[in-house]
């Protein structure tokens, strides 16, 4: 199972300060905070994706490409990667060469969006959202599986004999996860390609992303991907952790009471009753966390919401010290146990080189030692 | 039969909720007063309500509500009116439903005010609000002057007792019209086969989940599949 962190990349004013940071300030810092989760022995680093403030990530492959330079061990993932109003071929070719100089250390969360005017100013149309969603992967699917592609679609200009440059590392496409808070059609898309499903698990009550997590492991059963139980899910959680649960709260509380999504509205005891927010201790973290397997079956990754709502750098780089030091151990060993044999781990891209080597040559011992290693 | 009361008057005690409750016990007596009216009052909800609007889902205690309202045979809506309309907080509570959830259900809508030259709100406000809402909504809509507490009808309009008791038959006449002989369960239609050969019960939920996310309340059973929307995007050639 992979941890990891998600970062929305807002710019927001510490209430407890008055201060806002310069959006170069902040770029740092979330290099800074990815570059820690490394340290602190976490698995996953994923950015979001905007284009219009107060947030900065609107050129992911950027940031990541930093990042890889300065890691050795991290996946570097999108939280979300825009998939209706980006160009499917942009799309293709930027996360193709992250893939190279990452050597593989590359995945995606495909996402819609939610910002209305973000449409127009791309040239589309909100009420398109979900065929924009469809008809463009299916094009980013086929361009990352052949090298030339003859394409028609409603969307996007037509292409004839195109070869999206670079080719996917080792011939072997990103693993690709499909995000969505609330469309049905989505987990439907993820199950249809075998593709991973996130549910961001952050703003409502978990009884809306169970229904969705379990149609879509249905789906994937249905077709022939694998069992419900194998099927690749993800999911986000919020967390603040001091030693003493009282701490947490006490702290956290004027960054809640202010937050940007939630805030100026229920009381952070109400939320936290309500939605799976949790600030107190790092054991109340670990008793929590390991409940979303009761909820939503075994798993593949966890990403947490961890610089968010103008908490400052320092602030969040402990908190990633708490969560690498006392969390993320005990969880990696509690949820090991129990998980059923044919759960699989979170697609890696050693791991797909070797399920597609071994599709294309059964016996080749050698070369999935040298993959695995 | 299930009929619940919508009422939000703001103070202790109320007109909007003297006028609700005539309603309701002339309405439950139509029916045969088999079942006591369930009473939501938006003034116990209004932090709930605004909760909602910020978060973008209704907690327990407002899910309750919406459940309630969602899952009734019948409904009576009663405002006081503010400022030329129904009151914000009325409003709002009609906001966080799902739009669909008053389609085909019988309403009787119902105001109260300081003077009855306000009245025609019921007809210009209330009557398109539960149009769009796509309800059934009684003829007789009942408003509630200071003066009417008082005093009888006149050449022109029957006393306010006659009016209640006018508007309570035609919603129990709708009621008795619209609701199945054995209860129904508010989403029987959406429990269908829709998931296709691996249908199994478990997302079959429309019915079982929590009724209300504004957002979130997706209809996990009509999900078409994949390749015949893909299908249904491709351009004609």
């Amino acid at each position: 199972m992979q941890f990891g962190i998600f970062s929305v990349g807002d710019v927001t004013m510490d209430p407890t300060t008055g201060r806002t940071p310069t959006e170069g300030e902040r770029i740092k810092a979330i290099m800074r905070i990815a570059l820690k989760a490394e340290e602190v022995g976490l698995d996953v680093f994923a950015t979001g994706e905007h284009h219009n403030p107060p947030f900065v990530p609107s050129s992911p492959t950027t940031m990541l490409g930093y990042i890889a330079a300065k890691t050795e061990r991290l996946v570097l993932s999108t939280a979300t990667t825009l998939i209706t109003t980006n160009d499917p071929v942009k799309i293709a070719e930027d996360y193709a060469m992250l893939q190279h100089l990452a050597d593989g250390r590359v995945d995606l969360m495909m996402g819609r969006g939610n910002t209305g005017p973000v449409y127009p100013w791309f040239g589309q149309d909100i009420r398109q959202g979900i065929p924009l969603a469809v008809e463009n992967y299916a094009l980013l699917h086929k361009l990352w599986r052949e090298d030339v592609v003859d394409w028609e679609g409603r969307f996007r200009t037509p292409l004839q004999g195109f070869t999206s440059t670079p080719r996917p590392l080792d011939g072997v496409p990103p693993f690709v996860w499909h995000g969505s808070i609330r469309s049905p059609e989505i987990a439907e898309q993820a199950a249809y390609y075998g593709d991973g499903f996130f549910a961001n698990n952050i703003f409502w009550p978990k009884e809306h992303f169970v229904r969705l997590i379990t149609l879509y492991r249905q789906r994937y059963a249905h077709y022939g991907h694998g069992t419900p139980e194998q099927a690749i899910v993800g999911l986000g959680g919020q967390v603040f952790m001091r030693e003493k649960s009282q701490d947490a709260i006490r702290e956290f509380r004027p960054y809640f009471d202010n937050a940007p999504v939630y805030g100026h509205g229920p009381s952070l005891e109400d939320f936290m009753a309500e939605t799976p927010l949790t600030v107190g201790s790092p054991q109340q973290v670990i008793d929590r966390t390991l409940q979303f397997r009761e909820y939503f079956g075994d798993y593949q990754r966890q990403l947490f919401l961890m610089d968010h709502a103008g908490l400052p750098l320092k602030t969040v780089l402990e908190q990633l010290d708490l969560l690498g030091e006392e969390v993320v151990p005990v969880l990696r060993k509690e949820f090991a146990i129990g998980r059923p044999a044919g759960v699989p781990d979170a697609p890696t891209h050693a791991s797909r080189l070797a399920a597609a080597r071994a599709k294309d040559a059964p016996v080749d011992d050698a070369l999935e030692k040298e993959v695995n290693r | 039969m299930k009929l619940v009361v919508v009422t939000a008057g703001l103070t202790q005690p109320s007109s909007t909720r003297l006028l609700a409750d005539r309603l309701a016990r002339a309405a439950a007596e139509r029916l045969g007063g088999a079942s006591e009216p369930v009473v939501v009052e938006l003034r116990d909800l209004a932090v709930e309500i605004a909760g909602a609007f910020v978060t973008g889902f209704p907690n327990a205690r407002l899910r309750a509500a919406i459940d309630a309202v969602t899952g009734a045979d019948g409904l009576i809506a009663v405002t006081p009116v503010f400022t030329a309309s129904y009151s914000g907080l009325f409003k709002s509570f009609f906001d966080v439903l799902d739009p669909k959830a008053l389609a085909g259900k019988p309403v009787l809508i119902a105001a109260t005010g300081g003077t009855p030259r306000h009245s025609l709100v019921l007809e210009h406000a209330m009557r398109p609000l539960f149009a769009y809402l796509r309800a059934v909504v009684t003829p007789t809509a009942v408003y509630a002057a200071t003066e009417d507490w008082g005093g009888g009808g006149d050449a022109y309009a029957d006393g306010l007792a006659d009016r209640i008791d006018r508007a309570a038959a035609e919603l129990a006449d709708l009621m008795r019209r619209t609701a199945p002989a054995a209860g129904r369960p508010a989403a029987v239609e959406a429990g269908g086969a829709a998931t296709g050969e691996t249908g199994g019960p478990a997302v079959s939920g429309a019915s079982s989940g929590p009724a209300g996310c504004r957002d979130a309340g997706a209809d996990l059973d009509e999900v078409v599949p994949f390749q015949e929307y893909l299908a249904s995007i491709r351009p004609s050639r």
